[in-house]
């Protein structure tokens, strides 16, 4: 809203700007052109936005922008649709072949047409439940200490810190969860699955020889390349990403609450559990599940770390893991064009599920923000 | 106020550390009263007080937890895995704290204490891991950094059991130079230009591109390459039929397909902060829209529009599977991105590693180190101009 006043301060006309605070497209005035305002005061904050010159007025250098700025939006939508048309079209040769056998098949062979993704979506979906399992506390405890129980000179530093978690290229932790953790982890798992066996996915049958259930000379390569570990390895990667959306969402609990709280006798425990858990529950959800899309698609850490295997796995520990994204990886190079409309078809229904979990992440971190915050 | 005063002299008979605070608390009930309209700005309280007592009961159910396990480790159980020490110890350390604090805390106070111990213990074991995971890459990498050669030469005359002396980066050093440069002019005036449309030009098309660079973020990005591997390069089933070869420009336009939606999105947030004054202003003085974008907006916005910009390069560095089945596994220098191999580092890392050889494995420490050096120093670069003008950026 801006008001145009007159030497003994009497209003001469006022231009009433779209209530949104969004940008004012062509709402150009310019005084000497004799402009003529017409504010309408009845309309009120629904106000249409007012075109002062029209469209053939405009100087040329404002249509020649226009036109680019349309063009470079034109173009990134049709670039985004022709990707996903693509993966359809290409993927449709592999799913009208097979037909409902693509979903429930757990086996890659399209040379002798018996493939399908019951094996490796399962896996996938092991892998970022797994990932989620150790990433969810860790994202919500580092997030409840930055915002909460950090020297707030800290903190500053400490939000620096996980942005740059997040940055760490994903072959790093490929390294690190191959080299070091499988290793390291090899006793704790062989604990877990003989102590904790009784728990469903902890359960590991060795199908080689029955004797080494439980029996701690066991060789150590029945514990490696497992979807417990690909799945570590992946909450590494997620936490950052998980921590930095719930450190956010916490952040905006508002201060007279927090210190009504504690005006209240509330001990700190007391005043997150009532005031920040409650106000970032939206946060917390909206990150967690924005981590579970991003652990969907891992592929270069997973694909380094696990034993490939086309079955559905039971169990979690034992050596043999899948992923959508690391049977693309493993067999890109086939050379038949219906293998690689086979892999698109993969490909498609990851996607589709990532996306799914995308969208509804960012519907419920949208939702949680209340007016108050007129900005993201 | 003499009654307080006797309480706290009884209570220093029993510890010390107790009447300091009980004197403290006295004090506090009782503010002096001062002339208001002398006091100074209002200095906040701060609610951080350690105490004394609790600092000790830290320490010492640490020690107790740490000594039990060590017991339990070393003469009952025959499990001597470091992970498992840890847990154990953890989970003897919380049952003691807990025990040790009831001794002095009513329930709501042990609560907030064992809630604090947990959280300062989660955010630990997130900053420990993530520290161990680049210090455990630098470690094994220091071998081949020390020498110079692992920077000016590649690798196509060494063989797999040479020494370190021999043989580098160089070729996967300007492979990702090149490639990084070709995503960066694709998606720079692309992402930013959209970013502007979507902000200057409210509507039905900017609503259906936010949608779509939405969604965008969402596709994995082993399928972005998968993608450009399926309809650019081999579209028919033979590497002869595509538009492109395997090399630099395939593995670019795979990278941009995936670096453009976060730099759209980035951007998108940094152009909506511009003060709407500031445009009105222009407006008002007569300017058009595109000299209100270009000596407006976009000025405005520079810093935040930078960071954008160094975001979606971190990830495009870093990212290996979209050029995993896009730039080939090249062994020399390789400047020409339509023809030939041309591997970026990622994918260099990737290649050398899976090498059965030692000596190829610490090359791959090594180009994993430079890799991650380049990404961090990039970040914290764009953390830096983030702060110089922190009311505009995402």
């Amino acid at each position: 809203m801006g008001e145009g006043l007159c030497g003994n301060g009497r209003i001469l006309f006022s231009i009433r700007f779209r209530p949104q605070g969004g940008p004012v497209s062509g709402a150009v005035v310019r005084p000497p052109a004799g402009t003529v305002v017409v504010p309408d005061p009845a309309s009120g904050p629904a106000a249409p936005e007012i075109r002062i010159r029209p469209a053939h007025l405009r100087p040329p250098a404002d249509k020649v922008f226009r036109g680019m700025a349309r063009g470079s939006g034109i173009a990134v939508l049709s670039l985004m649709t022709l990707i996903g048309l693509f993966l359809g079209l290409r993927a449709q040769n592999a799913l009208s072949a097979d037909g409902f056998k693509f979903v429930t098949t757990q086996a890659w062979d399209p040379e002798s047409h018996n493939f399908g993704i019951a094996g490796v979506l399962t896996g996938s979906v092991l892998i970022a439940l797994t990932a989620i399992f150790f990433a969810l506390p860790l994202a919500l405890g580092t997030a409840l200490f930055i915002s909460e129980y950090a020297p707030p000179r800290w903190k500053k530093g400490l939000i620096a810190a996980i942005d740059l978690m997040a940055a760490i290229p994903s072959v790093v932790f490929g390294l690190w969860g191959f080299f070091f953790f499988e290793h390291n982890s090899v006793g704790t798992t062989r604990w877990m699955s003989d102590y904790l066996g009784w728990i469903p996915l902890l359960h590991l049958r060795v199908d080689t020889n029955a004797d080494d259930v439980g029996n701690p000379l066991a060789s150590t390569s029945y514990y490696t390349g497992s979807t417990f570990i690909a799945g570590v390895v992946v909450a590494l990667m997620v936490t950052p990403i998980a921590c930095s959306v719930m450190r956010e969402a916490f952040s905006q609990a508002p201060l007279g609450e927090r210190e009504g709280a504690y005006a209240l006798g509330a001990t700190r425990w007391g005043m997150v559990r009532n005031v920040v858990l409650p106000f970032g529950r939206g946060g917390i959800i909206g990150g967690t599940m924005l981590g579970l899309g991003r652990a969907l698609g891992e592929t270069i850490a997973v694909y380094m770390v696990i034993s490939m295997t086309f079955k559905i796995q039971g169990h979690i520990l034992g050596k043999g893991a899948s992923s959508v994204s690391a049977l693309i990886a493993l067999r890109y190079g086939a050379s038949s064009t219906f293998a690689i409309s086979a892999l698109m078809a993969a490909g498609l229904s990851l996607f589709l599920l990532t996306l799914v979990v995308n969208f509804g992440a960012s519907m419920i971190v949208a939702r949680s923000r209340s007016g108050a915050e007129s900005e993201a | 106020m003499p009654a307080a005063a006797t309480a706290a002299t009884t209570v220093t008979t029993v510890t010390p550390a107790t009447a300091t605070t009980a004197a403290t608390t006295a004090t506090t009930v009782v503010p002096p009263i001062a002339p208001a309209d002398a006091a100074g700005p209002e200095l906040r309280r701060g609610v951080h007080a350690v105490l004394r007592e609790d600092v000790y009961a830290l320490l010492g159910s640490l020690t107790a937890a740490v000594a039990a396990t060590a017991v339990i480790f070393t003469w009952l159980a025959p499990w001597n895995d470091p992970i498992g020490f840890v847990a154990c110890a953890y989970l003897l350390f919380l049952v003691i704290y807990r025990i040790t604090l009831s001794q002095d805390h009513d329930r709501p106070a042990v609560r907030d204490r064992m809630v604090g111990a947990v959280v300062t213990t989660l955010a630990l074991v997130l900053f420990g891991t993530m520290a161990d995971v680049v210090y455990f890459t630098l470690v094994n990498g220091r071998h081949a950094l020390g020498h110079l050669n692992f920077y000016t030469q590649d690798i196509h005359l060494t063989a797999p059991k040479d020494p370190l002396t021999k043989g580098g980066i160089l070729h996967a050093a300007i492979g990702t130079l090149i490639e990084i440069s070709i995503a960066l002019a694709i998606t720079v005036p692309l992402g930013v230009l959209t970013a502007v449309m979507l902000n200057e030009m409210p509507g039905r098309l900017s609503r259906g591109v936010r949608t779509i660079a939405e969604a965008a973020t969402a596709l994995p990005s082993i399928v972005a390459g998968l993608f450009v591997y399926g309809t650019l390069i081999v579209p028919f089933g033979h590497r002869s039929t595509g538009l492109l070869r395997t090399g630099g420009l395939a593995a670019a336009i795979a990278i941009s397909v995936m670096m453009l939606p976060i730099i759209i999105r980035a951007a998108d947030v940094v152009l909506r902060l511009t003060p709407g004054s500031l445009k009105e202003a222009s407006y008002a003085l007569g300017a058009g829209q595109w000299s209100t974008v270009w000596r407006v907006s976009l000025p405005t916005a520079r810093s935040g529009l930078t960071t954008a910009v160094i975001l979606g390069t971190a990830r495009g560095l870093g990212e290996t599977s979209p050029v995993l089945l896009c730039a080939g596994l090249g062994r020399d220098v390789n400047v020409n991105p339509l023809h030939d191999p041309m591997t970026p580092l990622p994918l260099a890392v990737f290649s050398m590693i899976r090498s059965p050889e030692p000596g190829m494995i610490q090359r791959g420490y090594g180009a994993a180190s430079v890799l991650l050096i380049v990404v961090l120093v990039l970040f914290s670069t764009a953390r830096l101009l983030a702060r110089r003008n922190r009311s505009l950026t995402p």
